[in-house]
């Protein structure tokens, strides 16, 4: 008689919630997990982890198409030209293995949605614009700094690199300072 | 023993299976704490909620007992371990600008590749804005590199630059995580009414 209490109680939690997103990891124990991907990154390659540098190789690829001798020389594109062969990059494989682990763990939380993420006070439209102007604006920062969240303040934040804390603390200060007149974007 | 690289020869495909790997670990950890969505990001500068600090700083916390834990052990040698050169100016200003891009792309450039494999179309937006913007950077002003090279300080770290001994910044930096969960705790109590009840 309890146990099949306790099987309705079990069942009716589950149809309830197959219908919406699971909620989120706890985020002390992801940031864990995270911490754990990054010392292994580190004790496998000396290096932790990066993504700006995927765009790079990209951008490079984007360049030697059209002219190859151009990305060999152009100071910026020659670091990720690989004598030819920019999308054989680190970072670029390590972002497709994040698509994967992204797409895994959001297909086991129900989470896949082909939306907008945007707050009610925009249109789908200008969310999209300011998404790519952010976007534009971000890589700019990234390449001035040598790095971006994931380059500099993880990677570099975990050895006690002066610079990455220096990036780290300028990006919170940027971000909360700017938070106030874009909040018509998110709230 | 630690680092492998410098201790052995990995061929171009070994190397790039285990970007592979590394980076199914990296982008599920993302997804899981939310990071696939530019809404869960940008709540931590409004304070209703603060993960994007706590998974960051308990994920460089966790990685910097790891390192000293190891190198203390004798198994890593953390001379081997890449140190970005640290140019004051320019890690200042491009934060500032980064900073600028996350509040109005929604992202960061990790963060959106977990948001494109959720399905998210803004994910897709900013991804072409940063290859906009790393492409318009080495075609129109690739002369920043070089300034930034030449203006560098070199590499820097808080031990070498305090003298102060890393097992002892590793403490500090646990203790203020300690001491910031506490604290944000309390912001997130006192900003809930922004949190959006649809998200």
């Amino acid at each position: 008689m309890a146990q099949t209490l306790v099987n309705t109680r079990l069942r009716a939690a589950g149809t309830s919630v197959r219908t919406g997103p699971l909620a989120y990891w706890n985020p002390y124990l992801t940031g864990m997990l995270l911490g754990l991907v990054l010392l292994a990154t580190y004790l496998v390659t000396g290096r932790g982890l990066g993504a700006t540098g995927a765009f790079g190789a990209v951008a490079a690829w984007l360049a030697g198409a059209i002219s190859p001798e151009h990305a060999a020389t152009n100071l910026v594109h020659a670091k990720y030209w690989n004598d030819g062969a920019p999308l054989e990059s680190w970072t670029l494989f390590l972002l497709v293995g994040a698509f994967v682990g992204a797409l895994v763990s959001g297909v086991a939380g129900r989470r896949i949605a082909f939306t907008v993420e945007r707050g009610p006070r925009v249109t789908d439209g200008q969310r999209l614009a300011l998404a790519f102007v952010g976007g534009f604006v971000a890589a700019y920062g990234a390449k001035i700094a040598k790095g971006c969240t994931s380059g500099q303040a993880l990677t570099g934040g975990s050895i006690f690199n002066v610079g990455s804390l220096v990036f780290m603390l300028a990006v919170f200060a940027s971000a909360y300072a700017l938070a106030y007149l874009v909040r018509k974007e998110w709230l | 023993m630690f680092p492998l690289s410098s201790f052995h020869e990995f061929s171009t495909a070994a190397n790039l299976a285990m970007a592979v790997v590394l980076g199914f670990g990296f982008g599920f950890c993302l997804e899981r704490a939310g990071f696939g969505s530019a809404r869960k990001l940008t709540a931590v500068f409004y304070l209703y909620d603060m993960a994007v600090v706590k998974v960051m700083f308990t994920a460089i916390v966790t990685a910097m007992t790891g390192v000293f834990l190891l190198s203390a052990a004798g198994v890593l040698d953390i001379a081997e371990l890449y140190l970005e050169p640290t140019n004051f100016a320019a890690q200042a200003i491009g934060g500032l600008v980064f900073g600028a891009g996350f509040i109005v792309g929604g992202y960061c450039p990790g963060t959106c590749v977990a948001s494109m494999a959720t399905g998210r179309k803004d994910g897709y937006a900013f991804a072409l804005g940063m290859l906009a913007g790393v492409l318009a950077y080495a075609e129109l002003t690739p002369g920043i590199d070089a300034w930034i090279k030449d203006t560098a300080q070199g590499a820097m770290t808080l031990p070498s630059l305090t003298g102060i001994g890393a097992g002892w910044w590793t403490l500090a930096f646990i203790a203020f995580l300690a001491f910031a969960g506490w604290g944000m705790s309390k912001l997130e109590a006192r900003f809930a009414g922004l949190k959006p009840s649809a998200a």
